[in-house]
């Protein structure tokens, strides 16, 4: 029995509110995100046109050369049932640019470069349009440390950095986000065929259950062998959280001085506001 | 006596003295022209909930214009309302005034210190070391701040001292989703007020904030409890309310002929036994 079940209205009304408020506390009334054509931006696309209005949220689509063209349908889908803003800037030039300076680049390298330079371009659209950049990364991948980091992991605001993957199924369902994007298979669309539960050796719905045990109810390694989760499947996902713990950090300052940002200088982000 | 409460489910802004200040002033403005006898307002109300290392700069001490302000509305109503207190040994307590007709009756400090999972309050705050009943215009009554709720003690000490109206002032942040309508802190704090109304035949006033800080929310849901655990009136779930309810004297008569565990209660034999409960663990 799954224990990722979640009542959805009562999930959106927070993330919806999670929004609205703290987009508001910066003073601002709009929001700007990477619409990938898959399911994780699309939901925030929906929960941010719900908090803020469509025209208050634009969608940047933002395809390589090699993308899959069924995602930047996909993504244009999702603008246009909603009636929000967007626009198409293709990465291949600038990606293909630098690469030829560094022909030998394999996949992983390439990949990380076109995530940060779809950063770039939503930073830039953000200082353009006075609009906080929407995240859209899940705790499934958040946990696993599989995105880029200063990537696709950059952002002010993320509305579902603390659900599953299993749990963005659900809420999409609810919030009205098309069937075929729900239904299709999970890919990071960094090259031709690429599915991430492919790439990542299991299921997002097997590995859901197992980080909900280990991070959310604590479970030890002796009650997950109990629950059932094999030996070698929890350890090799211990190792992914444990490894992948610095995407999840700001970068490591040296102490020298009493006050030291974020050991002994602590303030809310919201300080303020 | 017959009262109204009113219940302030307000939002503060982080470290935002006077902009509270202000909210809480509206707030008391309008409970004075529903009639309300007594507002109250959430845990921190003036000062917002995840301040760090802002306490320091957000406290204020008892003879504070803040404080004297909202002394001098306490004439048109009582107020009972949540802010850092400095004392003038400079320690911070996480506090809660009870103010009537000019005068401050009851300052509670907190006890209890949440400093696990997503709380720190030990690291930045000093701790109560008393609960005390204090008589008000009606009738006797104790005030916690929200973790102090959680400790059985706690309420059982105010009850014990007489105390038949109990004011619990929160900022109590959502969490624990599940396939319930309620998160798992909404659904274990409506258990706690209701069961601990009924334990100690005593009313619960129980006042929670809303809004967000850095991404945690806060889920409202105030509630006016009844000697018997009835919930008469309940505020807005994540939403700002100004919720009145009507506190009825009979009610807490009637409970208390009922149900009289509270004149029952057997303060010697709680005394030998926790005194020799000390005994043993001390050896």
């Amino acid at each position: 029995m799954s224990k990722l079940t979640v009542n959805t209205r009562l999930l959106r009304k927070i993330l919806v509110g999670f929004i609205r408020e703290e987009v508001g506390k910066v003073g601002l009334n709009r929001a700007v995100l990477g619409l990938s054509g898959g399911i994780d931006s699309a939901l925030v696309a929906y929960l941010a046109a719900e908090a803020l209005g469509p025209a208050n949220v634009h969608a940047c689509i933002m395809p390589y050369r090699t993308s899959n063209p069924e995602s930047e349908s996909h993504a244009r889908l999702v603008a246009g049932e909603l009636g929000i803003n967007f626009e198409v800037i293709e990465i291949s030039s600038m990606v293909d640019a630098y690469f030829e300076l560094f022909p030998d680049a394999d996949n992983m390298r390439r990949g990380n470069k076109m995530a940060r330079e779809r950063m770039t371009i939503l930073y830039d659209h953000s200082a353009a349009g006075s609009a906080l950049v929407l995240g859209t990364s899940n705790k499934t991948e958040l946990l696993l440390g599989y995105g880029t980091l200063y990537g696709d992991m950059a952002s002010a605001l993320n509305p579902i950095g603390d659900i599953y993957k299993s749990q963005v199924w659900q809420l999409s369902a609810e919030v009205g986000v098309p069937q075929a994007i729900i239904t299709k298979k999970p890919s990071a669309d960094l090259w031709a065929g690429q599915t991430d539960e492919q790439e990542l050796g299991f299921t997002y719905r097997e590995v859901d259950e197992l980080l909900y045990r280990m991070v959310d109810l604590r479970l030890n390694r002796k009650e997950l062998v109990a629950s059932g989760f094999a030996p070698d499947f929890i350890d090799l996902v211990y190792a992914k959280v444990q490894n992948s713990h610095f995407k999840r950090r700001l970068p490591v300052i040296a102490k020298v001085s009493n006050r030291t940002i974020d050991r002994d200088f602590r303030y809310s982000r919201d300080w303020g506001k | 006596m017959d009262f109204t409460v009113a219940l302030a489910q307000i939002k503060p802004k982080l470290g935002c003295v006077a902009d509270n200040l202000g909210l809480v002033e509206a707030a008391v403005e309008r409970g004075i022209q529903e009639k309300a006898g007594l507002v109250l307002f959430p845990e921190l109300a003036l000062t917002g909930y995840f301040l760090k290392d802002l306490v320091p700069e957000v406290a204020l001490s008892l003879d504070s214009p803040e404080i004297v302000r909202l002394r001098e509305l306490s004439r048109y109503i009582s107020i009972a309302v949540g802010f850092v207190e400095v004392s003038a040994d400079y320690r911070f307590f996480n506090a809660a005034l009870y103010l009537e007709d000019g005068e401050i009756l009851h300052l509670h400090r907190k006890v209890y210190l949440p400093t696990y999972g997503l709380f720190d309050e030990q690291r930045y705050l000093a701790r109560g070391e008393r609960f005390r009943a204090f008589d008000s215009r009606f009738g006797r009554m104790g005030l916690l701040i929200c973790e102090d709720m959680w400790h059985l003690s706690a309420p059982y000490i105010l009850a014990m001292d007489g105390a038949t109206t109990l004011l619990c002032l929160s900022s109590s942040p959502g969490r624990g989703i599940t396939e319930d309508d309620r998160l798992g802190s909404t659904a274990a704090w409506q258990k706690l007020t209701a069961t601990s109304a009924m334990f100690l035949n005593c009313r619960v006033l129980y006042c929670n904030r809303v809004g967000y800080e850095d991404g945690v929310n806060f889920w409202g849901g105030s509630e006016a409890v009844t000697p018997g655990g009835e919930v008469t009136a309940r505020g807005k779930i994540l939403e700002e309310d100004f919720l009145l309810a009507e506190i009825e004297e009979g009610a807490l008569r009637r409970e208390r002929i009922f149900s009289p565990m509270m004149r029952d209660e057997n303060l010697s034999i709680t005394l030998k036994e926790l005194r020799r409960i000390e005994r043993e663990r001390d050896c």
